[in-house]
């Protein structure tokens, strides 16, 4: 048991898995001489060579492409996008194959690749780093939408992709890569994909979150403790397609109130999604309206104005205090 | 630096063997035997046999819309005619004949035409893909194939159709790319049929020929005369060869005619002229190859209408197999199978709402 942070969790991922599977393949721009613009991948060129690493042309379709054609052959790629903003020249072949040949053969053709790649903002970036567009990738059937919120269960669901029967695409929050450590077992970890969990027991109010938001959804429920004596019930998705509601709902029949963070765009993002289900399963539950904390219906602003488009603590905060001072 | 003429490695070349007038370069004719000769044949014309006929079902309603390869039979059966069963084909769309030499059958096709999946699992799986509809985007697939062949050390070489719209797209570009950085053993075939539906190969790139491309990649490129199928197994041979060896890719512009529609959907009347397309008919793939089978004694009147009755029954039976297996197709509910390999629950509940819908639509119906 070590002491690691979410960059060294992910890299143990990837080693332990390419030890124990000579099919498991690391492909991407940078990934091989410099392990990665991030160093998620430091060091493993070195231990498992150029034939295990690869450094790829730059060129995002072609990165997709190719490790789906791995994939078809059996391979278990694992291709890097340095920056989510980049991924858009994949969409074509993850939405037009990865996501469809398994149906389009009826199971003869399967894809069982992971794109991992680095999203949303708060490390000072330029335009195109900063973003969040999963559910871009959530909206279609077929692939896997996976966002871990530290380097514990990066690690694990790291490990559950790559084993996954079907596309993953695996969004790693550039916040968090350094943000905190923690203990990461050297034992093999997994965690189903398709599985929210429950990171914080409570009453009165369910927060619903992923990714870099679950910390601030975690400090803004210990305010609310503190400061109102409210016991706070925060979900980590995990997984945000496909999505698991069945613990996100019945924490709201049991609390009558729920906030949603994200820190994508509002119109149309995951949270609109939440929002149905709560309205489909909890409705005569609920006490409040559903409030939800999240990014402007805009491209995030360059890293001058970033931290005002992001939600705060102080924003789920308040949006809680709302929520619960609404009298049904 | 002075100013100099650019020494490149890679070459363009040109291949005719077997002329539209039927004259035969001996020197360059690969070694073929009799019988490869008219399996060859025979295969062609069932490309084209198969084609009058589906396009006879598709215009009586009974398949949907499908695209023909009439006129592209050399271009199609050359290439995989060299290829070993464990070699791999990543076909575009329009590669009917390509996909039954290797094994496709006739009523899996007429299956897919007709709108269900289950005509697609039989193709795909094994060393063959099934058909890829967005223009172009396959050939990665056929990269990563064969990186991966590289990788397991397998001396096997893969395959990949496109069309000379497709040189257009991106997705070409990075193909070609990857193959020649990472000498995957891929062979690259791009069928220049002429016309991307109303846009003609003129409009589609600037460049003399679609193989000279492959010199910006660092891969040899041959322009063949897709019409000839003995200029099409020999570039093909070479090409394979030299991607089993570990040369690496190869691009093969097979220079031919789309004798027929883009799709059933289309009219080719809008964008192209009748004399065009009647002066590639004499340019016929299949009146070409007859002729010199017939020459070489192994054709004559009767032997020619023996295969054509013998193709001519395998489509009636393939075309009353579909029918047959297609009649206990269909279940709506089957739809829901195959999106992941585990249902998630939102996706049973949605399949449970369809079949509650169904009992009420057949009560009430």
């Amino acid at each position: 048991m070590a002491k690691l942070n979410m960059v060294q969790a992910l890299n143990l991922a990837l080693r332990q898995e390419m030890e124990k599977d000579d099919s498991v393949i690391v492909l991407g721009e940078d990934v091989g001489v410099d392990g990665g613009v991030f160093r998620v991948t430091d060091g493993l060129i070195d231990r498992f060579g150029e034939r295990r690493v690869v450094d790829t042309p730059l060129a995002e379709s072609g990165i997709a492409g190719m490790s789906i054609g791995m994939a078809i052959y059996g391979l278990k790629p694992v291709a890097e996008i340095q920056f989510s903003g980049f991924a858009y020249h994949c969409f074509h072949q993850i939405e037009s194959h990865a996501a469809r040949l398994r149906l389009r053969t009826q199971g003869a053709v399967t894809v069982p690749m992971v794109l991992r790649a680095p999203y949303g903002g708060g490390v000072r970036a330029l335009e195109h780093h900063s973003e969040s567009r999963e559910a871009y990738w959530a909206h279609m059937p077929g692939v896997k939408m996976v966002i871990p919120s530290g380097p514990r269960n990066a690690r694990a669901l790291l490990v559950s992709a790559i084993r996954d029967p079907d596309p993953v695409i695996f969004y790693e929050a550039k916040a968090l890569y350094r943000a905190f450590r923690e203990e990461v077992p050297d034992e093999e970890e997994t965690l189903a994909i398709g599985e929210s969990r429950i990171v914080r027991e409570g009453t009165d109010l369910t927060m619903i979150a992923y990714g870099a938001m679950i910390r601030p959804v975690l400090e803004a429920a210990d305010e609310l403790e503190k400061k109102k004596g409210v016991q706070t019930e925060v979900i980590d998705l995990l997984t945000v397609s496909p999505l698991d509601d069945r613990l996100f709902t019945e924490s709201v029949k049991k609390t009558g109130r729920a906030v949603i963070v994200h820190e994508a765009p509002r119109s149309f993002g995951s949270g609109a999604e939440i929002v149905s289900r709560l309205v489909e399963k909890s409705f005569y539950h609920l006490e409040a309206p559903i409030a939800r904390v999240t990014g402007f219906d805009m491209v995030i602003p360059l890293f001058a104005r970033e931290k005002a488009y992001i939600p705060s603590a102080g924003r789920i905060f308040r949006a809680a205090v709302q929520a619960l001072e609404t009298e049904p | 630096m002075p100013r100099e003429i650019f020494e490149i490695p890679d070459r363009v070349e040109t291949l005719s063997i077997l002329s539209a007038d039927g004259s035969l370069d001996e020197e360059l004719a690969p070694a073929i035997d009799d019988d490869l000769l008219i399996k060859l044949y025979r295969f062609m014309l069932l490309g084209r046999r198969f084609d009058e006929r589906l396009l006879n079902l598709q215009r009586q309603g009974r398949i949907g819309t499908f695209p023909p390869v009439s006129g592209q039979e050399a271009s199609q059966v050359g290439p995989v005619s060299v290829l070993e069963e464990e070699d791999w084909m990543v076909p575009s769309f329009r590669e009917a004949v390509a996909e039954m030499w290797r094994g496709r059958s006739m009523e899996s096709i007429i299956i897919s035409a007709s709108g269900f999946s289950e005509g697609a699992s039989e193709a795909g799986g094994g060393y063959n893909l099934p058909v890829s509809v967005p223009v172009g985007s396959q050939m990665l697939h056929a990269v990563g194939i064969g990186w991966a062949m590289k990788y397991r050390e397998k001396k096997n070489v893969v395959m990949t159709f496109f069309g000379d719209g497709a040189t257009s797209e991106g997705d070409f570009h990075e193909a070609m790319n990857f193959a020649a950085v990472y000498r995957a053993p891929v062979v690259f075939v791009c069928q220049n049929n002429q016309w991307a539906i109303s846009i003609p190969r003129s409009k589609q790139t600037r460049s003399k020929s679609i193989a000279q491309k492959a010199v910006a990649y660092g891969m040899p490129g041959i322009q063949v005369d897709g019409n000839d199928i003995l200029a099409m197994v020999a570039a093909s041979r070479e090409a394979v060869d030299r991607a089993r060896v570990g040369e690496g890719p190869t691009l093969i512009e097979a220079v031919t005619y789309r004798m027929s529609v883009h799709t059933t959907a289309d009219d080719p009347k809008r964008y192209r002229k009748d004399d065009e397309v009647e002066s590639w008919r004499t340019k016929d793939p299949l009146t070409r190859f007859a002729g010199y089978l017939t020459e070489k004694g192994l054709l004559d009147e009767e032997k020619i209408q023996a295969v054509e009755s013998e193709i001519k029954e395998s489509i009636q039976a393939a075309v009353d197999r579909a029918e047959e297996k297609m009649k206990s197709m269909g279940d709506p509910m089957d739809m829901f199978d195959h999106t992941y390999e585990e249902r998630p629950a939102y996706l049973e509940e949605q399949r449970e709402f369809l079949a509650r819908e169904l009992k009420e639509e057949g009560n009430h119906g």
